[in-house]
């Protein structure tokens, strides 16, 4: 049993490393077009979320779509502390920071937003965290921060209402955003972080505290008689999950030249997005959400050349996805199938 | 002193008084029965024993502790366990991990290890699967430990339920109409395993039951609860023998 587990975690960090090592050859032999160069770093962040989110859905079992607003929250913390910093502080140990700034407020909110919300169930607190992702975007437009020689100014009028020296230098420009923001996120970093939040999840999900998180999506009820404390556990989930976001909006901020707080990276729609990642990977299935986010990812960026065709061959693979991995009668003819594979190598081996 | 002490439990619903003036004395080692009509307010009773109803009046003692009005986490920990009348396991975990949700209070390590997997993580949790698959061959589940709670009979279902509250260390065992909907033969089966926790745990039961064949089988005091009070309380022959239990039950 404990051996299984750990062989199923190590082919999901093999399979990841995989496809990095792939990529890597593929970008030295100089197949890849810049343009698929560029789609790299995206996939990966999409990725991260798309596990953050599932530990939110999946293994704590509380549908949230507000998860881009703590992606909003990690870039903007970031993007600002890089750009505050840099010109005085060299890039590694700044992007480091970065990372853990972007991640600790995350967290920070997760767990304040998890304070009012993780009170409610179902339904009302999906709209809840619908609510607070667009509360976060909207709030973050309106902010005005400025640096100059006489300190940092705070603004939620207009950029005029800094009263900014000279020279000062304007670090978020309201709906304009953060712009400049250094591009330290390669795809390399990307992989990593990847792999560090596949291991936070996975092993959380093997140990004490996620078979008691796991026992609470099950049954509640059962749950607090078997004396777990719901409330703290289904906070710790959500929290995790909201500082795994927030890793991957460090990666954002920091792979984009102008960051703004829109609806197209943060709104509703991105945060669906990634709960169809998450859906069509298999709910409770990390492996597949990191799968499914980068297929579905790619998928329409690659078809861009067919144009109007683009969204309409994209729907037909949602269709095919959801059907191979929740049709019962699928399921049983992947087992059928793969466990004659099985057999057939266990007679080879013979 | 006995080991549950109930004295004047009440509560009320709106206007309805689902249990007035319940009491109860149960010594250490016993096993209990709860019976009485559809309605009587048994499954009431076992929901102010483990908090998830704070009764209007009355105090609850367990080994001496008072335990009334403390949340139902809080009365685990104290030392009552319970099973629930329509089985409610954590379905999609395997029966091994089922048991260890209930051992986690008594094997601890940090969240930081477990999500690192480094220091006391291998040493507790090797020690939680060798207690819980101890558990487990108590219960003859042991077979079974990687199957998904969902998968079960639904006698080992009731089988798992028991050992996942044993596993949390009780004083007292709360049994919820375990042979609800179960054969002949799967009810005997269920008086052994009964017998059999008695005999390996040492422990104190209480069980609301309506298949009389058990009650009368294995219980050595009944309390029979009717319209929410104590109707008659004694040795399980003469309360059987009570005509007014009978009349409760069949009518007159």
């Amino acid at each position: 049993m404990k051996n299984k587990i750990t062989k199923q975690n190590l082919i999901t960090y093999g399979i990841v490393l995989a496809f990095y090592i792939i990529v890597e050859i593929l970008m030295l032999t100089g197949v890849l077009s810049s343009h698929m160069k560029g789609l790299l770093v995206p996939m990966t962040y999409y990725a991260i979320i798309a596990v953050a989110l599932n530990l939110c859905v999946g293994i704590l079992g509380e549908l949230s779509i507000g998860h881009c607003g703590f992606m909003c929250i990690g870039a903007f913390t970031s993007a600002f502390f890089s750009r505050a910093t840099e010109n005085s502080i060299p890039t590694v140990p700044r992007f480091i920071i970065a990372f853990i700034i972007g991640i600790a407020f995350a967290a920070l909110f997760g767990f304040l937003i998890g304070i009012p919300v993780l009170r409610l169930k179902g339904d009302y607190l999906a709209i809840v965290t619908l609510a607070f992702g667009e509360i976060i975007k909207n709030v973050i437009n309106s902010f005005y921060i400025g640096i100059d020689s006489k300190g940092v100014h705070f603004s939620m009028k207009d950029s005029m209402a800094l009263g900014m020296e000279a020279d000062g230098d304007i670090i978020v420009n309201g709906a304009m955003g953060i712009t400049g923001t250094p591009h330290n996120a390669n795809f390399t970093i990307g992989i990593v972080v990847l792999l560090i939040s596949l291991f936070v999840v996975q092993n959380l999900v093997n140990s004490r505290d996620g078979r008691a998180i796991m026992a609470i999506r099950d049954n509640y009820i059962a749950a607090e008689a078997t004396g777990i404390n719901i409330t703290g556990y289904k906070m710790m989930a959500f929290t995790i999950s909201a500082a795994i976001a927030g890793a991957a909006g460090v990666l954002f901020s920091h792979n984009i030249t102008t960051l703004t707080a829109s609806s197209q990276y943060f709104g509703y729609n991105a945060s669906i997005m990634i709960l169809v990642y998450v859906v069509l990977g298999g709910i409770g299935n990390i492996r597949g959400s990191v799968i499914a986010a980068c297929i579905l990812y790619l998928l329409p960026e690659l078809l861009r050349g067919l144009n109007t065709y683009r969204m309409l061959i994209y729907s037909i693979v949602l269709i095919v996805m959801m059907i191979v991995n929740w049709s019962p009668k699928v399921i049983e003819w992947r087992k059928r199938t793969f466990g004659r594979l099985n057999l057939k190598r266990a007679k080879e081996v013979a | 002193m006995a080991l549950l002490d109930v004295n004047n439990l009440s509560i009320s619903f709106g206007g309805l008084r689902a249990v007035d003036n319940f009491n109860i004395s149960i010594e250490k080692g016993e096993l209990y029965g709860l019976i009485g009509p559809n309605g009587a307010g048994k499954t009431t009773v076992f929901n102010l024993l483990t908090g998830v109803y704070k009764p209007n009046e009355g105090i609850i003692r367990l080994d001496g502790e008072d335990i009334t009005r403390k949340s139902t986490i809080e009365i685990n920990h104290a030392g009552i366990a319970r099973t629930f009348q329509n089985i409610r396991l954590f379905k999609n975990m395997s029966v091994i991990d089922n048991v260890k949700v209930g051992l986690s209070e008594h094997f601890k390590y940090s969240a930081l290890e477990g999500i690192l997997h480094l220091g006391r993580f291998s040493k507790v949790e090797k020690e939680m699967d060798a207690e819980a698959m101890r558990l487990l061959k108590v219960f003859d589940l042991d077979a079974e430990r990687d199957t998904l709670a969902a998968n079960l009979p639904y006698g080992k279902q009731r089988k798992l339920e028991i050992a996942r509250a044993m596993a949390t260390g009780p004083k007292l065992l709360l049994l919820d109409e375990p042979a609800a909907g179960m054969n002949p033969n799967e009810t005997k089966e269920l008086m052994d395993t009964i017998a059999l926790v008695r005999r390996e745990f040492d422990m104190t039961i209480l069980l609301i039951e309506h298949d009389m064949k058990l009650v009368s089988g294995i219980c050595e005091k009944l309390t029979v609860l009717n319209f929410g009070r104590v109707l008659c309380q004694g040795e399980t022959k003469e309360v059987l023998a009570n005509p007014e239990v009978i009349t409760a039950y069949l009518g007159s």
